[in-house]
């Protein structure tokens, strides 16, 4: 309280109206200004680190080609690369080999191109079905009815010594390109 | 003996007055509990009360149960099961938690509806209406992330739907899933993040909004019914309010919430009922994500939005996901503007009646569709169902050829024989009545409608063997007809077989 009334009577006396005291508001607003920014920066970085896309895509093994039967679409099993060890179980992800001839392959992500819901393949009327809202695929992925707005989502795949190896490790959607 | 009951009364009496004296919390809070209110405020004012009880014991059996639950991807199902089975009362907790946060949606949209229905939100209360309307937005926020902590298959593809949303925003979708994700994938990361948000976030936010919409509550006053005050003007209103509270108003406590307590303590005995008799909610199947037998479904208060996304034509969904909930949410925050005077009785507003009537209904119809959703395949109907015996009795080899095509290409996934099998295509148990031979063959070949083409997926032979097949499919009653037509003209007796040959 007495320091108040002293800043006061001091202020006034040797600064004229309210300038010492203005003086220091302002280098407080400032000060405090360069804080905000010096503990907010590491605050928004850290938020919005995900965005950054700090990770992404890497070449799996989903084992030799023998396995997978020229003409045939099977369901495949993966662990996606950039797993964390909090992940458990959800760092394990589905996919569907389907196999054109011997060395052409087309690798699709279970997840339906509408709401990514799992789709699942019918082999004897050579169909992909979705549960949620009825999407339905030809064998090449591509859409055969219902409300998804393109054909299925597919991972760039190569041939590797004999073993099948697909590039995965990001959630697709809507604009993941075709390869 | 009553002499130390005596001493001991005036020693409370004394520390009380202590208290008082030193912390003025009565003086703070006794002016608020017996402030007047008008004396027409009765029944119909109970639900904003039952919001609050409901939220207040989310709060309280949210914080027991985060003293077990762990938000570890690897380890929340077996945890949320360790709960339902070893932790005392755990079942009965998680039990009350979920079946709280549906009663807390029903009362705030019953809440919404009364104050809707009665114009309360005009002058001077907006605040109140938009406060409330970011009240709702933030418990239909922490339901959607309440869902997401159990931790089960509807819960990972609860996600998948929510950053597939996400993701067709335009520009920057990929960037709004991953900032809502936590990550690439759906992974512990993103337990995490909804966590935070499920727990501290929205819990926060949600106090100091149920603070400031009480607050706006004791500035304004509570309205009164509308047959009770004349048509609000802006110039009038609240010299009016204010003697007609003044002298006809009754004090909160214990006049007007002795109805809140009433209603209050009903629905508390009625939610423990529930919750003794149906038990916690989940957790599901395990959220492992190459288990695809699953069929993901929202929980009831998201029931309707899936089968307005269900129900729409393709081509619109983009606006619907993306640009009608802004408007609706824009138009919530508009409506105290766009009727800020004027008469508040619901009889002079037949409009308004009828808007809740229709939202009412829809979203009762919406939730019912979503409940039952038949847009979805029945994915085992090919293999499950038989197929019923008057429908094969009678046919010739070739008939029933087709007949056992229809079952193993999944026809029945979509369309239904006798009751069985999907809705997502029209039954086919009378199908011949409105198809002929030909059509038939070039709608399964070439599809149309909501159907796939099988042109390249079934051989020829296969596709006629199905046509003549549906071709025999007749209504009953029908069938019985022609057979008494053609007994009546001679042609046969009734006891033969119909002819089946479409050609």
């Amino acid at each position: 309280m007495s320091g108040d009334a002293h800043d006061r009577r001091d202020g006034c006396a040797s600064c004229g109206k309210g300038g010492r005291r203005n003086f220091m508001l302002k280098a407080g607003v400032g000060l405090m200004g360069a804080g905000s920014i010096a503990v907010g920066a590491p605050i928004l970085g850290f938020l919005l680190g995900p965005v950054e896309g700090a990770h992404g895509l890497s070449w799996i093994d989903l084992g030799a080609i023998d396995q997978y039967p020229v003409g045939q679409t099977r369901y495949g099993e993966f662990t996606e690369p950039n797993a964390s060890p909090i992940d458990g179980m959800t760092s394990r992800a589905g996919c569907w080999i389907r196999r054109l001839a011997a060395g052409q392959f087309q690798v699709f992500s279970v997840n339906c191109a509408h709401l990514g819901c799992p789709v699942r393949w019918f082999a004897q009327s050579k169909l992909f079905l979705c549960p949620c809202h009825g999407g339905a695929y030809y064998e090449d992925g591509s859409r055969a009815s219902g409300p998804p707005p393109r054909g299925l989502f597919e991972y760039p795949w190569r041939i590797e010594a004999g073993r099948l190896h697909i590039q995965a490790g990001v959630l697709p959607g809507i604009e993941t390109p075709t390869p | 003996m009553s002499g130390l009951i005596r001493s001991a009364t005036s020693a409370a009496a004394a520390t009380a007055r202590w208290l008082e004296d030193r912390t003025g919390i009565g003086a703070l809070i006794g002016p608020v509990m017996t402030h007047k209110v008008p004396k027409s405020a009765r029944w119909w004012y109970v639900f904003g009360s039952a919001t609050l009880m409901f939220f207040m014991i989310q709060v309280v059996t949210g914080i027991c149960l985060a003293t077990v639950y762990a938000p570890d991807a690897a380890t929340a199902w077996d945890n949320l099961n360790y709960i339902n089975t070893a932790v005392p009362y755990g079942w009965l907790l998680r039990a009350i938690h979920a079946w709280s946060s549906n009663a807390m949606i029903i009362m705030m949209m019953l809440h919404m509806a009364q104050v809707f229905l009665h114009a309360t939100y005009k002058f001077p209360r907006e605040m109140t209406w938009i406060v409330g309307v970011v009240l709702c937005l933030v418990t239909l926020a922490l339901s959607f992330t309440g869902q997401v902590m159990r931790w089960d298959q509807d819960a990972y593809w609860g996600l998948g739907i929510g950053a597939s949303i996400a993701d067709r925003i335009p520009l920057v979708g990929n960037q709004i899933r991953a900032l809502v994700l936590g990550d690439q994938i759906i992974s512990g990361a993103t337990l995490s993040r909804f966590f935070t948000l499920h727990v501290f976030v929205l819990p926060g936010i949600a106090i100091g909004l149920v603070g400031l919409h009480l607050m706006l509550v004791l500035r304004h006053g509570i309205s009164e019914m509308p047959a009770a005050s004349p048509p609000v003007d802006r110039a009038t209103y609240r010299p009016g309010f204010e003697e007609r509270v003044h002298k006809g108003g009754v004090p909160f406590w214990p006049d007007a919430a002795k109805r809140d307590l009433i209603f209050c303590a009903l629905a508390l005995l009625g939610l423990v009922a529930i919750a003794l008799w149906q038990g916690p909610i989940g957790p599901g199947g395990i959220p492992d994500p190459t288990i695809i037998e699953t069929n993901p479904r929202p929980d009831l208060p998201f029931l309707w939005i899936f089968g307005v996304v269900s129900l729409i034509p393709p081509a619109t969904e983009a606006f619907a996901m993306l640009v009608a909930p802004v408007f609706l949410i824009l138009g919530l925050f508009a409506i105290p503007f766009l009727g800020n005077e004027g008469d508040r009785r619901p009889s002079k507003r037949p409009g308004m009646v009828l808007a809740v009537v229709l939202v009412t209904t829809c979203i009762g119809v919406l939730t019912y569709e979503g409940a039952t959703s038949p847009w979805s395949p029945d994915m085992n109907a090919w293999s499950a169902y038989e197929t019923p015996h008057d429908e094969l009795a009678g046919r010739t080899p070739l008939e029933r050829a087709g007949a056992v095509v229809i079952q193993f290409a999944q026809c029945r996934n979509c369309h239904q024989i006798g009751g069985l099998g999907g809705e997502r295509g029209p039954a086919l148990d009378d199908v011949a009545t409105r198809l002929s031979y030909d059509q038939l063959v070039r709608q399964v070949q070439q599809g149309g409608g909501n159907m796939p083409a099988f042109g390249k997926n079934l051989p020829r032979a296969q596709t006629e063997a199905v046509a003549l097949y549906m071709s025999t499919l007749h209504p009953k009653l029908e069938r019985q007809d022609e057979i008494a037509a053609e007994a009546f003209a001679g042609e046969r007796t009734p006891d033969e077989p119909a002819a089946q040959s479409p050609r």
